[in-house]
């Protein structure tokens, strides 16, 4: 474990306005440091999704303060959140959200195109990052041609290939079989071992349990337990005892 | 090529319905300006065809003249003051006026009356596809218009026909003369001109003044003006301003074809917008996530713009193939649609600002975007 990559610190949220406004988050703070994958749990509407995109430079907190590598972020600009995000965090949404027009190859240099980086570079840099995730050999598929699971490679491919130091995961599985979760949890649990990177997966699937080396279970804008666990979780955790006993409840 | 350029091509040209529905409104409102434009630019070049065909350096009207069809006289003796004036070589007079042609069958159609002396400088007929001036001077020898025969009843050269009760034989035929105003012109000498106008032999419409190599035109302008209070002394190209001025502007004509064009380009800009805007709405999951991945919003823009760029070539390439089997159709009609290359460029320009407009209610809806809307969706 490194230096904190990603810190929240006593960020309160309020969504919505007037008679229906919510706080979603409760002054939470979290501290995301290099070489570790952490997982997000927690019954919808416990706040992981709103923590997720502040720490993603997506939404501003109410109140509290957010460092992404180094920098604070609560009082930037869209324009300076987008350039934050594109130099720093890479995404993995639960719908993939890849572009259908786009093959494999161009969806990964996507990140690089927007960063005006050359072409050349960002092919090179993207054909690495598919060969990461086991999908060399379709860099030309379209996402139609792609199962859930190579669609959710692409995307983490797409992630890691700028060389993001935070990845931010928001159900990553839950599109998924078991089979296909496994290995994409296998895939975010190998770059979250590099120093320099981070991995946050949000996630209700207590059977990506085992690939976390921390679980910070949230609950009604609250984090309510938190358990390091070293190398991932080899037995059933006090978190995931809970969150299996919730579920058979 | 840059992938953003990747993005919008493949985005435009996989909505392929929405795509042919946005070609249809450019190239239905390309042909609509090209058609008004072109028919503008035809009108104009028409309304002072016989200005620019004179060769005169100086033209002296009777004052107030608005246009080179006004039928208002200027005295003979204006002639000789100006042909005193040092610096003036010549000061050939035009006579012009309507009248009517009796066709062989004894069916008539009015004509309009241009009537020079072809021998020193006068308002000619130009080019001559059969005949020549020489042949003019056979009494009552005239030259028309070869796009106006059917329109005369006559079949050619040699034909006969009556104007104002009096001989006219056809002896010559030029090519591409046309009226704006659609009545065939008919050349004939000075005098014969009178006869069929009803001019009396002392008057004239214009005295065409050519100069001495070594004459100072704005000196000799004011020369010709000193003395006559009744006359106006203007240069070919004021002259001309004011015919056009007069026909387009004066008249209404123009105003009417410039709503038309005007009327093209906001459908186009309409039905442009819309299905821009709605490709971008139906695209906005695809944009949110370029904002989540950090992407500027001028990158997003640039999306946009390539969107309307590509269809704004697209459509343009469609849209001039259509013009140009127009303006072939029309060549030989009465009111050919001109086109030309600095139109053409003009049209293109036009058709790239309309789709860039068009595109502005997209990226306005982009701007508005939160990326945080990958999570829902």
């Amino acid at each position: 474990m490194t230096e904190p990559l990603a810190e929240a610190a006593d960020i309160v949220k309020f969504l919505g306005s007037g008679a229906g406004q919510v706080q979603a988050l409760k002054g939470i703070s979290l501290t995301l440091s290099g070489g570790e994958l952490t997982l997000l749990m927690g019954p919808s509407g416990s706040g992981k999704t709103t923590l997720l995109s502040i720490i993603g430079c997506m939404l501003r907190p109410t109140r509290g303060a957010v460092r992404v590598c180094g920098k604070s972020t609560v009082d930037l600009g869209p324009e300076e959140a987008a350039k934050l995000r594109r130099d720093h965090i890479g995404f993995v949404f639960q719908s993939y959200h890849l572009f259908p027009t786009l093959t494999a190859a161009e969806n990964v240099q996507l990140v690089f195109d927007v960063r005006g980086e050359s072409s050349a570079r960002a092919l090179v840099k993207a054909r690495e990052a598919l060969a990461t995730v086991g999908l060399s050999h379709k860099l030309k598929s379209f996402p139609l041609e792609l199962s859930g699971g190579e669609q959710q490679r692409v995307a983490i491919a797409r992630a890691i290939a700028g060389d993001a130091a935070v990845i931010l995961a928001d159900e990553p599985t839950a599109s998924l079989d078991s089979e296909n979760g496994q290995a994409i949890m296998r895939i975010l649990a190998d770059i979250a071992k590099e120093p320099g990177r981070t991995v946050l997966v949000v996630s209700h699937d207590p059977r990506i349990l085992p690939f976390a080396d921390r679980v910070v279970y949230m609950e009604d804008g609250h984090i309510v337990r938190e358990e390091r666990t070293g190398a991932g979780l080899s037995e059933k955790s006090e978190v995931e005892r809970a969150v299996i006993g919730r579920r058979k409840r | 090529m840059p992938l953003v350029f990747t993005l919008a091509a493949r985005n435009l040209f996989h909505d392929r319905l929405r795509f042919v529905a946005t070609l249809v409104g450019i190239v239905f409102s390309m042909i609509l300006v090209t058609v008004q434009m072109g028919l503008y630019l035809s009108f104009a070049r028409m309304v002072t065809t016989m200005i620019d065909h004179a060769g005169a350096d100086l033209w002296i009207m009777p004052s107030g003249t608005k246009s080179f069809e006004d039928p208002s006289l200027l005295d003979e003796q204006q002639r000789f003051r100006a042909l005193s004036v040092d610096g003036v070589a010549n000061a050939v007079p035009v006579v012009i006026g309507f009248a009517q042609w009796r066709m062989p069958s004894g069916r008539t159609t009015p004509v309009f009356i241009v009537g020079s002396d072809f021998r020193s400088g006068g308002l000619s007929p130009w080019n001559l596809v059969a005949g020549s001036l020489d042949d003019l001077e056979i009494p009552g020898a005239v030259a028309v218009d070869s796009s106006y025969l059917e329109r005369l009843g006559v079949a050619g050269l040699d034909a006969r026909a009556e104007i104002r009760d009096q001989k006219a034989q056809v002896m010559a035929l030029t090519s591409g003369i046309r009226s704006f105003t659609t009545t065939p012109y008919v050349f004939a000498p000075l005098e014969r001109a009178r006869a069929y106008t009803g001019t009396p032999t002392n008057k004239a419409t214009y005295l065409l003044v050519h100069l001495s190599p070594a004459a100072d035109l704005e000196h000799v302008r004011s020369r010709l003006l000193a003395d006559s209070s009744d006359i106006e002394v203007l240069k070919p190209a004021e002259f001309s301003d004011r015919s056009r001025s007069f026909w387009l502007f004066g008249t209404g004509a123009g105003a009417a074809l410039m709503a038309g064009a005007l009327l093209g380009v906001i459908v186009g800009t309409v039905i442009v917008a819309q299905t821009l805007y709605s490709s971008t709405k139906d695209h906005i999951n695809e944009f949110a996530t370029l904002r989540a991945i950090g992407s500027s919003g001028r990158y997003i823009h640039k999306v946009i713009i390539w969107q309307a760029l590509l269809s704004a070539v697209i459509g343009f390439c469609i849209a001039s193939g259509v013009g140009f089997l127009i303006v072939k159709e029309t060549a030989d009609t009465a009111l050919p649609i001109t086109m030309t290359p600095g139109l053409t460029l003009a049209l293109f320009a036009l058709t790239v600002v309309m789709c860039v407009l068009s595109a502005i209610a997209a990226i306005v809806q982009v701007i508005r975007i939160d990326p945080a809307m990958v999570f829902t969706r």
